[in-house]
């Protein structure tokens, strides 16, 4: 029988992280395997080709573009300032004359006598990766990048925005159910990754990037809130990119939902520690999660399981989950049984099912393809 | 091979689908034709950390061979030919993991030949992330940011007719060379580029771009204004998508060996099928695969095929794109109860980001179902955009009339009082707990109007059925007319505005059913009612509009047309086209009710409450 696939969350108190960290084009390496390197370090270097300017010569000089080569001031592979001569026109012993210049500084790439254009291309932008995460240096990917280790507590969230960032922990609700509102986000909260309940307003969100919050963590967030903060209504759960300021992580999804007691507990033993935080989520297949790594301090890493050992080899009874669908979203349960025959739903649909007996006790039975395994 | 060889005994078919890989199985039976035998099912492992796609083939397969007791794999794949309970005669399949075939266009004028690239792009299965034309309104280095940014796995250059001015295109290649793109699968992989464009402009193009893409040369898709040339560049595409993407995606080299039939983007071959649903009935057809990511439309009209895809479109994965294109008033005015739109929203972002879960509650369903028609309603309007006659041509003898109707050249040619079928297909449409709501999904998505036959495919095996067909015609149509095509019924619905309260009668009807029973129907403004009429029974139905509504002999005309019955029955729809909900909520939740009951579309208990 083919495995069932049943999506995962991660939750770990504590567990061996290992991090690509990859150039977008081959570069080079800074570091070396063994190096230990804190989560600013510069790991690799490359330079992306510059972005190139179209110049059109002949519509400026007011000639046909098979004369070009013949007024052209810079060959193809010469360099050029900004502002300077690329090709020339001159004509009756120089009392008609007119130039045209370059309009940004760097190479000329080619001359069309067809199109009668030139195109000019900037220098190289530099790209530097660094670590992300403190630890342990265990892989050089030749001219592509480096693995990095560390010793962490993990926590994939549900839905995020805002890429990279970390911060000191700060737990500001009291329990898990707690709404995080504006009057949470004090002027110590600067540069802190803040830990809420089962929401947080817009005005919060707002709050925190005035005062230079680095990131949020809470249990959901309305949709109209992320909306408003954002100024845009997200189509598809591709994010990440957002140039926001601060990260932001939910870890259960939209609406007001209490973030997992437990998640809670995790988070606020660790209050002080630094986070590391990406609030990039890409819902397709390959799906990426936004993610909490908390690093720990004196342990044997090589003893330790990796978090990204694969995906979650499915359920089985006693496996715990969480419920993805109505009536019983955002619960959580054991997996007490899972009937093999087919049955029906209240939608009438037929369908796989499986029981999970809630925390309050009660048993429910709702489609396999509701619940989502939390690997501890 | 012969293609049509009646040794064979059993085929098999797999589509390996961005997060499924279905497996099919076809038999030979001693009726001599060929039926749908059974399905297997796994996830696809194109991803890490097993990036091998024939590990889900396998897992699906592997369901095939539990479920009857038939032996198909060995080490080395697919076991061929079929001997003594062992192994299958041919083995073909789809594929649209990792997104299918994503494809950058341009051409030189935006509704002309870049308008034709996007169509021939389309056409050939690919999903078009972006057109671009010289006069596409955006700067060059706008244009150059973009390019570079989408990272396609194929581009199609095209511009100028032949003979013509090289220049403009030549502006293009210029901007497509100096973006110089990666492909999607990595700079180490070449990128396909076709050109179809100005035949005078082949050299040049060949030594400008040099050896910095893997290019194809082929046929001007508009060798003239008046034309349109899409073959020559649709094989191109395939053959470029077998070579150059197929071959480098994880396991693809392996897949390819398994089977003798080139692999085929999943779209590509589902219109395939709905090419031959036209074929089949001499019909024109309007089909749509919703699924959940992307929405595809189909048109076979007067012979003419056109696909589109809205990339992000769908039921899953794109639910919330289908929120922010149509907005959360047009989603909830299709649910029949009162419900905080705050909280429907809350719960379309919570499907994205767990797109693979399923409606428990029919609340939930139906709040699924109210997206569906939304995304139906906008893929449609996307499609008609490119369902239009070829723009920049000179209409000759254009008299003052036709000035005055000048729209009238540069809308679609798509009408809905002359498609004669609409087909569905899709993970919601085909599971759809009551057939009788994928109907209704389609034809409030589609405001379907006159007299149309509706379908959708059983278990959703379109695209195995369109591969096939390439090497096995008779299979791949015996098992679609027999298994696959699910007819739905006939829906006969006048064009016109009506008073939903008025209880004027807008339509008379007298139907002959073949074993000879009459029937009269006189059917009143703002309602829809269902008669029954098995799958597979045909009638006459003489339908006499009231003034000013149209079935398709005119408005007012009485149009006399063979229906055909279903699982569903024969739809008698009323209520006006297009369809005016009442603005009032509850007057519109009435209304709603009474017509979903009136078709017992859900359980009474969701209406009732």
């Amino acid at each position: 029988m083919s495995q069932a696939y049943t999506p995962g969350l991660k939750r770990k108190e504590e567990t061996l992280i290992r991090k690509t960290r990859m150039l977008p084009i081959p570069g080079k390496i800074i570091v070396g395997v063994g190096d230990t390197v804190s989560l600013d370090t510069i790991v690799a270097k490359a330079e992306t080709p510059g972005e190139p300017e179209i110049v059109k010569v002949c519509a400026n000089l007011g000639i046909d573009p098979e004369e070009i080569e013949k007024y052209m001031v810079k060959k193809e592979g010469d360099e050029i300032k900004e502002n300077e001569v690329l090709a020339s026109y001159r004509a009756l012993f120089g009392l008609i004359k007119s130039d045209c210049i370059s309009p940004i500084e760097g190479i000329v790439e080619s001359i069309s006598a067809i199109t009668g254009q030139a195109i000019v291309r900037r220098h190289p932008k530099p790209i530097d990766i660094d670590a992300y995460i403190p630890g342990k240096v265990v892989e050089v990917i030749e001219d592509e990048g480096v693995i990095i280790e560390t010793y962490a507590a993990f926590i994939q969230g549900a839905f995020g925005i805002g890429g990279e960032n970390h911060g000191e922990i700060k737990v500001v609700s009291d329990s898990p159910s707690d709404i995080l509102t504006e009057d949470n986000i004090t002027p110590d909260c600067k540069g802190k990754v803040l830990v809420g309940g089962s929401m947080v307003t817009a005005g919060a969100l707002k709050k925190s990037i005035e005062l230079g919050v680095n990131g949020i963590l809470v249990g959901g967030i309305m949709d109209k809130d992320l909306t408003d903060f954002l100024g845009y209504r997200i189509g598809v759960a591709i994010t990440g990119h957002e140039k926001i300021g601060l990260s932001l992580v939910a870890t259960e999804g939209f609406g007001q939902m209490n973030m997992l007691e437990k998640t809670f507990q995790i988070l606020k033993r660790n209050e002080g520690n630094t986070a590391c935080i990406n609030g990039a989520t890409q819902i397709r297949a390959g799906v990426i999660r936004p993610e909490v790594i908390v690093p720990l301090s004196g342990y044997d890493v090589a003893s330790l399981r990796s978090s990204d050992e694969g995906p979650s080899s499915g359920m089985a009874p006693g496996t715990f989950v969480r419920i993805i669908q109505e009536p019983y979203f955002g619960d959580v349960g054991h997996v007490s049984n899972l009937p093999s025959e087919l049955q029906n739903v209240e939608t009438e649909s037929t369908v796989r099912i499986v029981e999970i007996e809630l925390e309050d006790g009660r048993k429910v039975m709702v489609p396999r393809a509701n619940v989502e395994v939390i690997e501890e | 091979m012969s293609g049509e060889d009646e040794e064979m005994s059993y085929i098999l078919a797999t589509d390996v689908g961005s997060t499924t890989t279905k497996a099919r199985l076809f038999k030979y039976t001693e009726d001599n034709e060929w039926r749908y035998v059974i399905s297997g099912e796994a996830p696809t492992t194109v991803e890490a950390p097993f990036e091998d796609v024939t590990m889900g083939v396998r897992n699906a397969v592997g369901e095939i061979e539990e479920l009857t007791g038939l032996s198909l794999l060995s080490e080395s794949g697919i076991v061929t030919p079929h001997s003594n309970g062992t192994g299958v005669d041919l083995y073909v399949t789809t594929s649209s993991a990792g997104g299918g075939l994503q494809m950058t266009v341009a051409g030189v004028i935006k509704t002309m030949t870049a308008e034709s690239a996007e169509r021939v792009a389309l056409g050939a299965g690919a999903i078009v992330m972006d057109t671009l034309s010289t006069d596409d309104k955006r700067r060059v280095f706008e244009q150059i940011e973009r390019i570079r940014y989408l990272r396609p796995d194929m581009i199609l250059l095209a511009g100028g007719t032949d003979g013509g001015t090289i220049r403009h295109v030549m502006k293009m290649a210029e901007i497509i060379s100096s973006a110089n793109p990666t492909a999607r699968l990595g700079r180490q992989f070449e990128l396909p580029l076709v050109f179809a464009g100005n035949v005078n402009a082949r050299e040049p193009v060949k030594e400008f771009f040099g050896d910095q893409f893997a290019l194809a040369i082929v046929d001007n898709i508009r060798p003239e204004l008046e034309v349109e040339n899409p073959g020559p560049a649709r094989r191109a595409i395939h053959e470029l998508f077998m070579e150059h993407v197929m071959s480098h995606a994880p396991g693809y080299g392996k897949l390819m060996k398994w089977t003798d039939v080139d692999i085929m983007p999943t779209p590509g071959a589902e219109g395939m099928m709905f090419q031959q649903l036209s074929k089949l009935y001499n019909d024109n057809v309007l089909g749509v695969g919703l699924g959940g990511a992307t929405t595809n439309v189909y048109s076979v009209f007067n012979g003419r095929f056109v696909r589109t895809v809205s990339a992000n479109l769908g039921m899953s994965y794109s639910i919330c794109n289908v929120l922010k294109e149509t907005g959360i008033e047009n989603i909830v005015r299709w649910i029949p109860f009162k419900i905080d739109p705050t909280e429907v929203i809350n719960r379309l972002r919570n499907k994205m980001t767990r797109p693979t879960a399923i409606p428990q509650t029919l609340e939930n369903l139906l709040i699924e179902h109210a997206v569906a028609r939304e995304a139906l309603r906008l893929g449609l309007a996307h499609h008609k955009f490119l369902a239009r006659p070829l723009r920049g041509v000179q209409v000759k003898g254009r008299d003052i009339g036709d000035m005055f109707k000048q729209i009238s050249f540069e809308a679609t040619y798509l009408d809905m009082l002359r498609i004669n079928w609409i087909g569905g297909t899709g993970g919601l449409l085909s599971h759809a707990p009551r057939r009788v709501q994928s109907a209704m999904m389609l034809l409030d998505g589609f405001q379907v109007e006159g007299v149309t036959r509706l379908a959708q495919d059983s278990v959703f095996m379109m695209p195995h059925l369109g591969v096939l067909s390439t090497v096995h015609p008779k299979a791949a149509v015996e098992v679609f007319d027999k298994d696959c095509l699910v007819r739905l019924g006939t829906c006969i619905a006048p064009r016109g505005e009506v008073d939903l309260d008025s209880e004027t009668t807008i339509m008379t009807m007298d139907i002959k059913i073949d074993d000879g029973t009459v029937m009269e129907e006189n059917v009143q403004a703002g309602t829809i009612k269902v008669i029954e009429l098995e799958e597979h029974k045909k009638a006459m139905a003489s339908i006499s509009p009231a003034k000013g509504y149209d079935v398709g002999a005119g408005p007012g005309h009485t149009f006399d047309a063979e229906i055909e019955g279903g699982v569903v029955g024969i739809i008698l729809d009323a209520r006006g086209k297009p369809l005016n909900l009442p603005e009032d909520e509850d007057a519109r939740i009435a209304k709603l009710i009474e017509w979903n009951k009136a078709l017992d579309a859900y359980p009474e208990r969701i209406l009732e409450r």
